[in-house]
């Protein structure tokens, strides 16, 4: 086979496989939405913070507007620290307030912001000061539980 | 009394050829080390003259096309079907999508992918350079000043391991389009729902990337025995059939030993 055809096959081969991979990135993956150009981090303290996850999603009024980038355990504090990796298109004003919540009722868990009114807004390296934990199904249970007992079977 | 000699030279027989093997083996691949650095130090001259790697991408990886992309189709139709079967019954049939493509990119498209291009086209390197060999041509070059590890072994090793990565690519593809014409096609799983909540769990970084790398470690792993086994072969029709039995199931457990170690590394953080 002379060389000019052997290269036609290859640049075919290679092609072929090249756009393999695009439709890999962009219609199996999620290459256009995941990587933001711009971003800036602020961390966010939880009492408890579940089942979350890195790289879990952090939405506003349900748009993914980040990502868990961290998380860890402040011995100090005995609280768990969250990094939130933030698109940096959108800004959030300083008493935004940051939630554990779940999608679906078994589905994952994810971080939600719901912004306050403050005129100022959060710039990269802030501290969201107003969280709300996870809630963890066993505690809720058992307080629902104890109001149960608590009322007592002569007052119904 | 003829019992009592037997034993102990049974027993020292058996140790004999217990520490052949371990030395034979350690020899085999210290030679194996040896042979990577010469091949890496002459594969200058396989992409000087490109002509030749290209020649080696149409042999291992064009020709490989069609049974990578049959086969990958037939395995998407499968997890589409199975999955649909078990993903049904907890009425989450829209996650089909997800688990085809997970499976797919992240572990069946690299892996099966390097099984079929191990028994395709490295049993074919490592028969061609074997017969060059057992036929005396490797000697003859060296007889004319010319490399044989430059000339005929570095262009096969970097056309598998330039055609690996193509052609997992391709299966994983090929796959997804096989769930889908399973699931959204004869089964009608909705459209909308099963490439959102794909393009929702599939991350480029985590998912696609490392399956990429995962690949491309097979490629050089599978591409490197079959080049040495093919160079390292005793030259005899004997010898050259057992080394390309020897590439498939090298190449095997490689594959799947190395599957093993990636995926701790990759998804230990992620999962």
């Amino acid at each position: 086979m002379n060389r000019k055809t052997l290269d036609l096959w290859v640049g075919c081969f290679v092609a072929l496989g090249i756009a393999a991979i695009l439709f890999l990135a962009l219609k199996v993956g999620n290459l256009s939405a995941a990587n933001f150009a711009e971003t800036y981090q602020v961390t966010a303290k939880f009492a408890n913070i579940g089942g979350l996850k890195v790289r879990a999603p952090v939405k506003s009024a349900g748009v993914v507007v980040g990502r868990v980038s961290e998380i860890h355990f402040d011995s100090q504090t005995y609280e768990a620290v969250t990094v939130l990796t933030l698109d940096g298109r959108y800004h959030f004003p300083k008493d935004t307030f940051a939630l554990i919540l779940t999608a679906g009722l078994l589905g994952e868990q994810y971080v939600g912001l719901d912004p306050g009114g403050d005129e100022k807004m959060l710039v990269a390296g802030d501290t969201i000061a107003k969280t709300q934990s996870a809630v963890v199904l066993e505690k809720l249970i058992s307080q629902f539980m104890f109001n149960k007992a608590s009322e007592g079977p002569g007052n119904n | 009394m003829a019992d009592d000699e037997q034993r102990p030279a049974a027993l020292t027989g058996a140790l004999r050829s217990l520490g052949h093997t371990v030395t034979s083996a350690m020899q085999r691949l210290g030679y194996a080390t040896r042979f990577l650095l010469m091949l890496l130090r002459w594969s200058g001259q396989s992409f000087r003259r490109l002509h030749l790697t290209i020649r080696e991408i149409y042999f291992s990886g064009f020709q490989s096309l069609l049974i990578i992309m049959v086969s990958g189709l037939f395995i998407g139709m499968v997890l589409g079907m199975q999955g649909y079967d078990t993903l049904q019954r907890y009425g989450s049939a829209e996650a089909l999508g997800v688990l085809v493509a997970l499976s797919l990119v992240r572990e069946l498209g690299p892996v099966v992918a390097a099984l079929l291009f191990a028994s395709r086209a490295g049993s074919s390197i490592t028969a061609e350079i074997g017969l060059m060999k057992t036929t005396e041509q490797l000697m003859a070059m060296d007889m004319m000043a010319v490399n044989p590890i430059a000339r005929v072994v570095a262009p096969r090793f970097w056309g598998g391991v330039l055609s690996m990565p193509l052609l997992a690519a391709l299966f994983s593809a090929t796959g997804v389009f096989g769930g889908y014409l399973i699931g959204v096609v004869f089964i009608g799983v909705d459209n909308g729902a099963f490439w959102s909540q794909m393009q929702a769990s599939v991350d480029f970084r985590y998912d696609v990337w490392s399956g990429i790398v995962k690949s491309f470690v097979f490629g050089i792993a599978v591409s490197l025995i079959a080049v040495f086994e093919g160079y390292d072969a005793v030259p005899t029709a004997e010898g050259v059939s057992s080394s390309i039995k020897s590439t498939v199931v090298k190449s095997a457990l490689a594959i799947l030993a190395l599957d093993f170690i990636l995926t701790s590394f990759m998804f230990r953080e992620a999962g």
